[in-house]
């Protein structure tokens, strides 16, 4: 059967649905975020329609230059970390027996799937006094007495590796499947040790991929809105939560949207980039 | 010695993946309500809990019936647009694929707050249906993904064949497409319950204050001090991940699912 371009106004009929919803409940709730994002705060009641830029040039104060500067800070050490333990991990895996990787996949999966809620309800308590890491520590004659590790910048940090890591393995997975293996056996025969042949072939070879694995894991951190508040200070929070904390607890709905719509630009900004990474990577 | 490195590695990527779930596992069955691990005493009451506290029942059930609800909204969704955008030739309506695929790539505070906007103007805000039309919407991107897949998997031909022995589109559909999807549609579904299970965001800002889904209410507990039983749910909702996840890759392809093309191929 070929693909034929649609002939009667029947043939448009399966598109009806999944078009009505998907403009009616994204396209549109979309516009309103943009629309309210100019509106005036009603502290009464959610908010006045106006047209106003007052919501935006907020942004131009410190407090917001920090929070901003802390959340692209904190998404690029995390996206750094789980590259660099992701993608010989990944590596590795795709390289095992079929059942291992089917395994680890269910596993990744799992950890993926899990609530930031969940993940940083485990978190909180592996770095708990009582009943966290330290004790093992204490155990082993590391440590004389069991300390609580949080809230502190490394605990946020950890808990949002653990997070985005699945994730990272899954993103570079396919990439990691499809490389060519003769490309090692080539470097190997050429009497390249592997560590060698991983770092000056598998690595150069994949140069694109991890780009845009960097930028799509950075876009991921970038969303983390609960494992800040969970195991950070307040100096550690970020855009994400700021945003969650002026549409409900603050009810400046507008400010929110006015963020909310700044984040997507930052965040179609390196899409657009990651996109570019990918046709030069398949062009090459 | 490289393959001892390797499992090596191997074993501390797993040990990391691991130690706050063996944590909360060990904390879940404390006799009395302390946290602390290793466990004192040994007791499953908090798994109890989870069914016999009517608040952590109704969190479980409003949690199951949205997951259940919305995944099959997505798919609802999603097939249709699949299936078109594999039957016809039209560029355009690559648009939509598109806005599904948007809501999950963007950071979910973002959809979260459209959602809460248009809730709030429209006046619906807080009515149970608006999440599960907000989660179908939010995950409609995972069996839009499946089902993608599983359409480009099928081989046109066999198509063909039905349509030269005259069965009509609607025929075709039922009798040689549907059975060759059902595996994607299964996974696609799988996928966005799991989701939808586990998911905050959306469900706090569009029923947050009508409706407690389990992870809201693990949060709100959270904030209120400590139970046990909040560890306890986790474990419940870790196995019930794996056990979905190991029934779709015991039935399906997962690795040709996750984007690796199968080795004969």
């Amino acid at each position: 059967m070929r693909r034929e371009p649609p002939q009667k106004l029947a043939d448009y009929g399966p598109l009806v649905f999944p078009a009505g919803m998907l403009i009616v409940f994204f396209v549109v709730p979309f516009a309103t975020m943009i629309a309210v994002s100019f509106f005036r705060r009603d502290p009464a009641g959610f908010y006045t329609p106006d047209f106003v830029f007052d919501n935006y040039a907020r942004f131009l104060s410190l407090f917001f230059g920090k929070v901003l500067g802390f959340s692209l800070f904190l998404a690029i050490a995390v996206a750094i970390c789980c590259v660099v333990l992701a993608v010989p991990f990944t590596y590795l895996l795709a390289r095992t027996r079929r059942k291992t990787q089917v395994l680890w996949l269910v596993a990744l999966l799992s950890v993926l799937s899990l609530s930031e809620v969940i993940i940083g309800f485990a978190w909180s308590t592996l770095f708990s006094r009582t009943a966290g890491i330290t004790n093992l520590f204490v155990a082993l004659g590391l440590m004389s007495e069991a300390v609580a590790l949080n809230p502190s910048f490394g605990a946020v940090l950890t808990a949002m590796v653990y997070q985005a890591l699945p994730y990272t393995v899954l993103v570079l997975y396919p990439a990691l499947v499809r490389l060519d293996p003769t490309l090692t056996e080539a470097a190997r025969t050429l009497g390249a040790s592997p560590l060698r042949a991983f770092f000056t072939v598998v690595v150069p070879a994949l140069r694109n991929t991890i780009l845009a694995t960097l930028i799509m894991v950075f876009i991921f951190a970038l969303g983390s809105y609960l494992l800040p508040q969970i195991l950070g200070r307040p100096q550690h929070w970020t855009l994400s939560v700021l945003i969650t904390d002026q549409a409900i607890y603050q009810s400046n709905m507008p400010f929110a949207a006015a963020m909310a719509v700044f984040l997507v630009l930052v965040t179609l900004a390196l899409v657009a980039l990651t996109v570019y990474a990918g046709r030069k990577g398949e062009a090459a | 010695m490289n393959t001892f490195l390797q499992r090596c590695y191997f074993a501390l990527f797993g040990l990391f993946l691991a130690m706050p779930l063996i944590v909360v596992a060990g904390v879940s069955v404390n006799e009395k309500q302390t946290l602390a691990f290793p466990p004192q005493g040994f007791s499953l009451s908090w798994y109890g809990e989870i069914f016999a506290n009517p608040e952590w029942r109704s969190a479980l059930i409003a949690s199951l019936t949205l997951a259940a609800l919305s995944a099959a909204l997505a798919l609802i969704i999603a097939l249709p647009l699949a299936w078109f955008l594999w039957r016809r030739h039209a560029p355009w309506a690559n648009v939509f694929q598109l806005l599904g695929i948007a809501p999950f790539t963007l950071p979910p505070v973002i959809t979260a707050l459209g959602f809460l906007t248009f809730w709030a103007t429209t006046g619906f805000y807080g009515q149970p249906a608006t999440a599960v039309i907000s989660h179908a919407i939010f995950f409609v991107t995972l069996p839009l993904v499946t089902l993608s897949l599983g359409f480009s998997s099928i081989d046109r031909s066999l198509v063909e064949a039905a349509a030269t022995m005259g069965a009509d589109d609607r025929t075709v559909f039922r009798t040689v497409v549907l059975p060759l999807i059902r595996p994607y549609l299964v996974s696609g579904y799988a996928f966005a319950f799991v989701l939808s299970l586990n998911e905050y965001i959306v469900a706090y800002m569009t029923v947050g204050f009508t409706l407690e889904t389990l992870p809201i209410k693990i949060f709100n507990a959270l904030r209120y001090g400590y139970t046990p039983t909040m560890a306890s749910v986790t474990i419940l909702f870790v196995v019930v991940a794996a056990t979905i996840f190991g029934l779709v890759a015991r039935f399906g392809d997962l690795p040709k699912l996750l984007g690796a093309m199968s080795s004969r191929e």
